[in-house]
């Protein structure tokens, strides 16, 4: 086996009081790609947010782990150190820290102690990065995203999973509010990191971040669960025809969870 | 313990105290009025806080002597911390307890004119310019108790004077060093920068009272000529023994500046007003402060900056950290008089809470008497986000760390204003100590 491995079983999640995932089970290999696809509302995002420990999220059923490693009782910077990462919908702004301050300490919480990372090497590391990522320098030295256009803040993510080479990367619609030309650049990003080892879960609304990103797997939500998994071809079937026909074929007349998330 | 603010000295001891100084008689009868007014004045009774509870009157006022300081590298390590010593500053000053301990000055500045010296040889070589400034143009020794008391009671300072014309790029710095515990600070600063000139000016108050109690009650004076621009740093670092009343004032006069940066690190309860009077047109102001309360003070914080001249400009800016027991308020006044038309007030005031225990209070007030003005404010008063911790976290940075890097980046917009890299580096320092 090659990589780490990512178990999601028989997930229930709640959010004051309202329940959101009714069951998840999903497993991800290091190596494989894969894609959840779902209307809005259908809980994708909570399942991201809940494997992180988002503070908002209950958990009352169920089980993650991480190479066999019990997710769900780590701290959120403990399942950060296990391998996982999160590519945020939303991530927070952080007004005095510089996106270079984080992005060190983000490095040297992975090191020991007497072992963190060297400036020069740090620099020539983020620099390649930014390069590579087409992002100007000066993000470097403003303030974690704060101020940042939509566009900016998706790349800093794509930056911080390019630093910091986790096991297991989850990106929450990293396509979102992204013109064609940031999409190909955050695509490019994503793939660079793609080998036998790096395991990958997308999710998004839009097939057309899978032009870019071909996924081994394409997994569709509704109703807080997983209804329907297939191939790549699954997500092209989704962009001409939509969801009417699963939601047909599993008999389901409302698809979201019974709320907005 | 119940309210005594009763001055504990006499006439006889105010004249021994002069004499023994050689002052001039108009300081040795400033003194007595000012002593003869103390009783009958009313404290000053800050926004929100009550002091009565405070210690204002134990302290011992006799001068304690101190030995000089042959060399920098020889002052406690906390002091060292504000001095460069890689790069020894050619412009600064020692006082310990009442005493010069080292100063140095460069021969060029001297040629030029510049003074930069105590308060005491201030009055011995310069008498009419100090006389022509000394609680004239900014504070005046009858506002209340503490400011007669002061005047009374004066037992230190400096005075730093810069003449027409003449720019000084390099900073002059001052560490009052508080040695003795008992022994009560009532120090006078006073600056004064000529038409055309410019300076920056930086000074650190320490003390390592933390038991003991005693008192500082201080005063400095800005005064900012035509066309004048002052950079003012300073951080403030007593004991918890220490009550402290501080009052730094400035007067702008026309398109002069006045930048203040200050770090309110005190461990004591603690009154700090910080008020500049834009007299002139077109003349400018910026305030930023940084507070950090930890333990059982309790601190009131008032940043004020009063238009006169028309085209004015003033900023304020406050950021406090709280944790603990702690208390503090933050009073934001802009206040635009009458005739200082097309005037501009902003003020910002922002608190972060650290326990639940901890209080903070922030009060942004606009008072305007004129119509042509532009004025706004912002406050807020909150905990650390948890969706922010969350991020960080969420990149393997531990919750505490995680915390440190908010609370840095929430008083990093001040600390960076600071004018001296060894002072910024103090703050930073002090900051990491006292928030954890």
């Amino acid at each position: 086996m090659s990589g780490s491995t990512l178990e999601i079983e028989n997930l229930h999640v709640e959010i004051e009081g309202n329940k959101i995932l009714k069951g998840v089970d999903l497993t991800i290999k290091g190596g494989e790609f894969h894609a959840i696809m779902g209307p809005n509302g259908t809980g994708k995002s909570t399942l991201a947010s809940a494997i992180m420990g988002h503070p908002s999220f209950e958990i009352t059923e169920g089980n993650v782990y991480l190479d066999g490693k019990d997710v769900l009782a780590m701290e959120v910077d403990e399942r950060a150190r296990a391998g996982l990462f999160l590519g945020m919908q939303y991530p927070s702004e952080i007004s005095g820290v510089t996106t270079s301050d984080f992005l060190r300490s983000s490095i040297n919480s992975r090191r020991e102690e007497g072992d963190e990372i060297s400036l020069m090497k740090f620099i020539k590391e983020m620099d390649q990065a930014l390069d590579y990522l087409d992002i100007d320098k000066n993000m470097a030295q403003r303030y974690l995203n704060e101020g940042f256009s939509g566009g900016e803040k998706k790349r800093n993510e794509i930056l911080q999973l390019m630093l910091l080479k986790p096991e297991m990367a989850i990106l929450d619609e990293i396509d979102s509010g992204l013109d064609i030309d940031a999409l190909k650049v955050v695509s490019k990003g994503i793939n660079k990191l793609r080998d036998d080892q790096f395991g990958c879960l997308i999710i998004t609304h839009y097939q057309r971040l899978l032009n870019y990103i071909t996924p081994d797997k394409v997994h569709v939500m509704m109703q807080g669960r997983i209804v329907k998994t297939g191939g790549p071809d699954l997500a092209k079937r989704l962009e001409s025809e939509g969801y009417d026909w699963i939601k047909e074929e599993q008999g389901i007349e409302e698809e979201t969870t019974g709320q907005e998330v | 313990m119940t309210v005594d603010t009763k001055v504990p000295y006499d006439n006889e001891y105010i004249n021994q105290f002069s004499q023994a100084n050689n002052e001039p008689d108009w300081m040795r009868e400033l003194r007595l009025q000012a002593l003869k007014q103390a009783d009958a004045l009313e404290p000053p009774k800050p926004d929100k806080t009550r002091i009565d509870k405070w210690n204002f009157s134990h302290f011992k006022h006799d001068a304690v002597d101190a030995d000089k300081i042959t060399s920098l590298h020889n002052v406690p390590a906390d002091i060292q911390d504000v001095l460069d010593l890689d790069n020894v500053p050619e412009n600064v000053l020692v006082q310990r307890n009442h005493m010069v301990a080292y100063a140095s000055l460069k021969q060029e500045l001297k040629d030029k004119g510049v003074i930069f010296t105590d308060i005491f040889s201030a009055l011995r070589d310069h008498g009419e310019l100090v006389k022509r400034y000394y609680m004239q143009d900014a504070v005046s020794f009858d506002e209340h108790r503490f400011t007669a008391l002061h005047a009374a009671l004066m037992n230190g300072g400096v005075f730093v004077y810069v003449p027409k014309n003449v720019q000084i790029e390099e900073p002059l710095q001052v560490i009052f060093w508080q040695e003795d515990p008992e022994t009560a600070m009532f120090n006078h600063v006073l600056v004064v920068a000529e038409e055309n000139s410019s300076m920056t000016y930086v000074e650190n108050y320490a003390s390592h009272n933390d038991e003991t109690e005693t008192v500082a009650n201080i005063v400095t004076e800005v005064i900012a000529h035509d066309n004048a621009q002052i950079s003012f740093g300073g951080v403030d670092n007593f004991s918890a023994g220490t009550t402290t009343y501080v009052n730094r004032r400035g007067v702008a006069y026309r398109d002069a500046r006045i930048e203040w940066a200050l770090g309110q690190m005190n461990d004591g309860n603690t009154i700090s007003e910080n008020v500049t009077h834009l007299i002139g047109e077109n003349a400018v102001s910026n305030a930023k402060t940084v507070s950090v309360g930890r333990g059982k003070q309790s601190q009131n914080f008032t940043a004020e900056i009063v238009h006169f001249g028309k085209e004015s400009e003033g900023h304020i800016l406050q950021h406090g950290v709280m944790r603990d027991r702690s208390t503090s308020i933050f009073n934001g006044i802009g206040k635009i008089e009458h005739g200082a038309t097309k005037s501009k007030a902003e003020q910002e005031s922002r608190v972060l809470m650290l326990s639940e225990k901890a209080r903070g209070d922030a009060n942004p007030i606009l008072l305007i008497d004129e119509d042509d003005v532009e004025a706004g404010h912002a406050a807020s008063v909150g905990r650390v986000d948890p969706l922010q911790l969350y991020y960080l976290m969420s990149r393997g940075i531990s919750r505490a760390e995680a915390e440190r890097l908010i609370i840095h980046g929430f008083l990093a917009p001040v600390v960076k204003q600071l004018p001296i890299e060894s002072v910024k580096n103090q703050l930073t320092q002090l900051i990491e100590r006292k928030v954890y």
